[in-house]
């Protein structure tokens, strides 16, 4: 659905790789161009009408943020360059502060790299520890897996509402209540559950929760930070230096402004921010329901034609997303991704920045469809034709 | 060599290829070589004795290009002396990067000459000869 306002949809490709990032709708793209062409000035400094337009429109998308994820407050909303360096924000800025030795910090192993390298290096630095929540016999997060592993020194859990590779949908709010009924703070990945069902930070009562615009159909280089007002107020800025402080006389006179502007050092990314407000009104305008809604129909429909193919196995029958990850025997997964590449269709091999999956699954290496509402029925059919043919697969791998 | 035919080759040591195992006596060099762009990630084990490669392994995950022309390669280089081999990947190198190459020293080895067409598997291609380079270097005085 909707096709028409994707302008990379006329490029002739079938573009399956959602996950890693979405496409454009015209809307977006007008908005930056609109920016660019007619009030390129910075923000912050509005001495003159463009300036102070930029100022407008910056805080408008803080604003339409907010209100996506029903945060209490706009200071809860701080602008990052994506999910990554949010993360790292949170784990360097404020739990490096306060962590000690022998504190656990719990994810899972299907977790994304930047869910997971920021806090082995709190391990490494200041001797905490991170552990694992088991996964269940799909590869799922459960609540009861989560109780099972806290320990009364356990003190952050961090996990992807949905994980990029299992695609599974975590119980958040669930872990969230239990966590905090044990004084265990809660960082939410939401790179992969933001673009595709609603998220509403009050409801969850998460204490963190990191995204990017790029997987929002929005632009590239721009992500968000929330946090709880009262959190925040204790994250240390990790970059120091214009437009975050109010003066400075000498190293012990440094005043810094409010937030969330002290946590967004330099220049930031005005343009994409600027052009993330159209990504929420698009979202807005068809309903994140909706989305979530044709994304799990065409998923029921996918799988319901690979599973008749005896040469491919699933890794992730049951998810209530739109990723699905497989694999054709004895094929070795990026050879397939070349191959569907060569009919134009855009697929994911590889092991998807989930390194240490690989011990769960015994798979290393796998191929990754990740769809969305603008994907259809005929691109999958597509796809499956491609993939039902073994032997011409083989033939033309190479 | 006609495509088709070049097409089996390859497909043969991706399927059945030369010396997948872990090495089964002491005394190998190993190294480890991977492409940081894709998933290709293999260990290679020489054995070099005397200034001769008397053996060569592997094991590991990639895709059919870079598991033929592991295969390809260790097909090509035992027995070689290390000069020689030198000269081999050189000559290998050259060819994938559109260089003058003299191929009646590839051999088998000739069915990626249109590699270099595909830019994102000159580097599947040319995985292993990364790793024995490393290796070899040690030995060349």
């Amino acid at each position: 659905m909707n096709r028409e306002d994707f302008p990379m949809l006329n490029n002739d490709i079938i573009y399956l790789d959602n996950a890693a990032t979405s496409l454009k709708p015209n809307s977006v793209i007008n908005k930056m161009v609109d920016y660019y062409e007619n009030y390129s000035a910075n923000a912050h400094r509005g001495d003159y009408d463009i300036s102070y337009k930029v100022d407008l429109e910056y805080e408008n998308t803080r604003e339409l943020v907010r209100g996506y994820i029903n945060a209490k407050d706009t200071e809860e909303i701080v602008f990052t360059s994506g999910t990554t360096e949010s993360l790292n924000m949170i784990a360097s800025g404020f739990f490096a502060n306060i962590i000690e030795p022998d504190d656990e910090i719990l994810i899972t192993t299907s977790e994304h790299a930047s869910n997971v390298l920021p806090w082995f290096r709190l391990e490494k630095e200041y001797g905490c520890h991170v552990n694992y929540i088991p996964l269940d016999q799909n590869y799922h997060v459960t609540l009861d897996n989560v109780k099972k592993a806290i320990t009364p020194k356990t003190k952050i859990i961090a996990l992807a509402e949905v994980s990029n590779v299992i695609g599974d949908v975590r119980p958040i709010k669930e872990i969230c209540k239990f966590a905090h009924e044990n004084d265990i703070f809660v960082v939410v990945d939401g790179a992969q559950s933001l673009p595709h069902m609603k998220v509403d930070v009050q409801d969850l009562d998460c204490d963190f929760l990191a995204f990017s615009a790029h997987k929002m159909y929005g632009p590239t280089g721009l992500g968000v930070l929330y946090g709880k007002r009262e959190l925040l107020e204790n994250l240390e800025p990790i970059n120091l230096g214009g437009g975050m402080n109010e003066s400075f006389d000498n190293p012990d006179a440094i005043i810094l402004k409010d937030l969330p502007t002290r946590l967004e050092a330099g220049t930031p990314n005005i343009a994409s921010v600027i052009a993330f407000s159209e990504s929420i009104k698009y979202i807005q305008k068809i309903g994140i329901d909706k989305i979530n809604e044709k994304e799990q129909q065409l998923r029921k429909y996918l799988i319901e034609k690979l599973v008749r193919i005896p040469h491919i196995d699933i890794i992730n029958l049951e998810a209530d997303s739109g990723i699905v990850t497989f694999n054709v025997n004895n094929i070795f997964a990026q050879d397939v991704a070349y191959y569907l590449n060569k009919y134009n269709i855009c697929v994911r091999a590889g092991n998807h920045c989930a390194k240490i999956l690989k011990n769960a699954t015994n798979v290393t290496n796998t191929i990754r469809v990740s769809l969305a509402f603008y994907n259809t029925e005929s691109e999958i059919d597509t796809l499956v034709e491609l993939l039902k043919d073994k032997d011409k697969i083989m033939k033309e791998m190479i | 060599m006609d495509e088709e035919v070049k097409r089996e080759i390859i497909l043969e040591h991706y399927q059945n290829p030369l010396h997948r195992h872990l090495p089964e006596k002491e005394g190998y060099d190993k190294v480890n070589t991977a492409n940081q762009s894709c998933i290709d990630n293999l260990d290679i084990y020489v054995d070099i004795k005397e200034g001769i490669i008397k053996d060569i392994t592997f094991t590991g995950e990639a895709c059919a290009i870079s598991i033929s022309s592991t295969s390809i390669m260790i097909q090509n280089l035992i027995g070689k002396k290390i000069e020689e081999a030198i000269k081999y990947i050189d000559n290998f190198d050259n060819m994938i990067n559109e260089k003058e190459y003299d191929s009646s020293l590839l051999k088998e080895a000739n069915v990626y000459d249109n590699i270099y067409k595909q830019n994102s598997r000159k580097s599947c291609a040319f995985l292993p000869y990364r790793g024995i380079r490393e290796i070899l270097a040690k030995y060349q005085k």
